[in-house]
């Protein structure tokens, strides 16, 4: 069976004045139909810029350089201009970070959905209408009719984060990106939303790149987790075996950052140091300056490798416990 | 949204009343008209008669209130100089201001929005900086100049077009108009030009200021992750969102066009009101320079209005705020 997404050696460098900024440096993702990725790392590990890629929407100065993207076996990278457009949407969607920036503030939210619908579709606003509230309903708004009437200040923001999501949903695409959807939102809020997501995904059979940097909300939803850092996948696997038995130093470091296990009082775990500067990065593993079991080896660039049931880039894997 | 428009109305009444006192403070009580209305020749009788008539030994307050008063009642007074009631002295010059600033600021807006969009939308294209460089020859170059030398390219040289004045009209509603006449268009073509230089350079560079904005932002990077074609995307989404500030700068232009096409007018020999501010300023007629100030104020006032109007109907939030 074809996975849902399957992304090989992506590259997508960006080409500024004072050189190429490598965010995505080989990049190899996949998932299959009903199933949830989480893709985790910190700002600027080149997260977003590979849900982005997906979709083919990275704008000048930036660019896919190499690399595949197949969804459902089909080739996206090097469509042209109108064909990407038609995938877009229709079999890949994509949800943004903050629910009040990616609705259009002046327009009804009846009007956005109705302009998602036909830019695949013909439809009378008839069809539009009904197919928009039964959108809605899904994701558990409780009164769509009046959403629809609504300009997307009058809504909350789990509320319009739900509009994002019915509008991902209205081309029952194989594959929705979810950049961030939850960050923005409060807790409590945060919740209901992945329990819908997790709850869809089960129902449409969509797969789910869910981008984020907060391992909590991976660990409760995610099957499979990628941890990102400087343009690389460093750790894929099981989200259970990862999380548990990280190999990379990195994942480690960032288990040990999420303050949950700490007592009060004592002094926080850190990753020392910050990502580093994805123009002209050095050869090598681009962690081994911030990484106590760095040697001399880890000036070539590891091989990302099975260790333990799932895959891993680095010389020296932490062991099982 | 009723509440709103009340609320502005009551706003703009409160504005007319300040401007009356700083026109009629400006204008009647420094100097002395006197001195102006009657001959250095004549004598006491004739000039107390004169102080009478025009109320100048009343108290200042009483001064302000028979003005307030006979302004409410649409009396600006006579013109010294032609004679004849001010209002209707300023309206037989207002339709060609009128038509001509319509018609500046207008073309100006068609014209310099699409082209600013464009510029927005692709600003590394070679088209895109030829038109910001040409926005910035609009706004460095003053008026007269521009002015006289397409006065001279057009009218002397090629002799295309008529150097001044307004040409045919044609009466409709009572009032003298150009537009409706070619030959009036050929007149307006060159002033209108002149004066639209300006602000299509700022609309320009308004529209491709927001144009540039809004690409970028979430919702139009949503738009496109729905598969939404960038046509529509810039028609369906982006233009109701930078329609906002262009409609400001569109209603601040219009009023301050129209107030100050002076040095235009001049050049052209447009009769319109700038030449008949420039002409009363100097024969010192206070009827006509105080009637000119308070339409003014009223144009922008009014034109406020509107943008603020257009502005509920453009976004939503405005609407329902509490403001």
């Amino acid at each position: 069976m074809t996975a849902a997404l399957e992304v090989r050696g992506l590259k997508t460098h960006f080409f500024t004045r004072s050189g190429a900024v490598k965010a995505v440096d080989g990049v190899d993702l996949t998932i299959e139909r009903g199933r949830v990725l989480g893709l985790v790392g910190e700002s600027g590990s080149g997260k977003s810029v590979t849900g982005l890629s997906i979709l083919g929407l990275i704008d000048h100065p930036g660019r896919i350089v190499e690399g595949s993207v197949k969804l459902d076996g089909q080739e996206l990278v090097g469509l042209d201009r109108d064909a990407a457009r038609r995938v877009r949407g229709r079999r890949i969607a994509m949800i943004f970070q903050d629910p009040m920036m990616t609705l259009n503030p002046v327009l009804r939210v009846g009007t956005q959905m109705s302009m998602a619908l036909r830019a695949h579709e013909t439809v009378s606003n008839d069809t539009a209408r009904e197919r928009s509230v039964r959108a809605l309903s899904r994701v558990g708004l409780p009164t769509p009719e009046q959403c629809l009437a609504a300009y997307p200040h009058q809504l909350s923001g789990g509320m319009r984060q739900r509009v994002a999501i019915a509008i991902a949903l209205l081309h029952s695409p194989s594959v929705i990106v979810a950049d961030e959807p939850t960050t923005a939102l409060d807790v409590s809020i945060q919740g209901q939303i992945l329990q819908e997501m997790q709850r869809l995904g089960a129902e449409t059979g969509v797969a789910l790149v869910w981008i984020t940097h907060d391992l909590a909300v991976v660990s409760s939803l995610a099957h499979d987790i990628a941890v990102m850092y400087a343009g690389r996948i460093v750790e894929h696997g099981p989200t259970a075996d990862v999380l548990a038995q990280p190999r990379h130093p990195y994942t480690r470091g960032l288990l040990d950052s999420v303050p949950g296990e700490a007592k009060p009082g004592e002094k926080l775990a850190q990753i020392p140091g910050s990502i580093p500067a994805l123009i002209d990065l050095p050869p090598g593993c681009a962690f081994r300056a911030r990484c106590s079991r760095a040697s001399g080896a880890c000036e070539a660039m590891p091989e990302i490798a099975e260790i333990g049931g799932r895959l891993a880039r680095c010389f020296h894997p932490l062991e099982a416990a | 949204m009723l509440g709103f428009l009340i609320q502005r109305l009551l706003q703009a009444v409160a504005v007319m009343v300040v401007i009356s006192a700083l026109v009629f403070v400006g204008v009647f009580a420094i100097g002395n008209p006197i001195d102006v209305l009657i001959a250095p020749d004549a004598t006491q009788d004739i000039r107390l008669d004169t102080i009478r008539r025009y109320g100048f030994d009343q108290p200042l307050w009483k001064q302000y209130l028979n003005f307030v008063t006979s302004l409410v009642q649409g009396d600006f007074g006579r013109s010294f100089v032609f004679n004849m009631p001010v209002l209707q002295l300023i309206l037989s010059r207002l339709p060609a201001t009128l038509e001509l600033t319509l018609v500046a600021v207008i073309g100006a807006t068609i014209i310099g929005v699409p082209l600013g969009m464009y510029a927005g939308y692709r600003p590394n294209a070679v088209a895109s900086r030829a038109i910001m460089g040409a926005s910035v020859l609009g706004f460095s170059l003053p008026t007269f100049w521009i002015g006289i030398l397409f006065i001279m390219g057009f009218a002397v040289e090629l002799g295309w077009l008529p150097a001044g004045g307004r040409g045919d009209t044609v009466e409709a509603w009572g009032i003298q108009w150009s537009v409706l006449t070619l030959n009036g268009w050929s007149h307006l073509v060159l002033p209108a030009l002149t004066l639209s230089l300006f602000r299509m350079a700022l609309m320009i560079r308004m529209a491709r200021a927001g144009m540039r904005e809004a690409m970028l932002s979430d919702y139009v990077r949503f738009a496109r992750a729905q598969g939404i074609s960038d046509g529509k995307v810039i028609f369906g989404h982006v233009l109701k969102n930078i329609s906002i500030p262009l409609v400001t700068v569109f209603g601040l232009e219009l009023a301050a066009t129209m107030a100050f096409a002076v040095v235009t007018e001049t050049i052209f020999s447009w009769p319109g009101l700038g030449k008949l501010i420039i002409d009363s300023i100097q024969s010192l007629d206070r009827p006509v320079m105080v009637a000119y100030l308070m339409l003014v104020a009223f144009l922008f006032i009014m034109i406020n209005f509107s943008v603020d109007i257009a502005y509920a109907a453009l976004d939503p939030r405005v609407r329902s705020g509490r403001t």
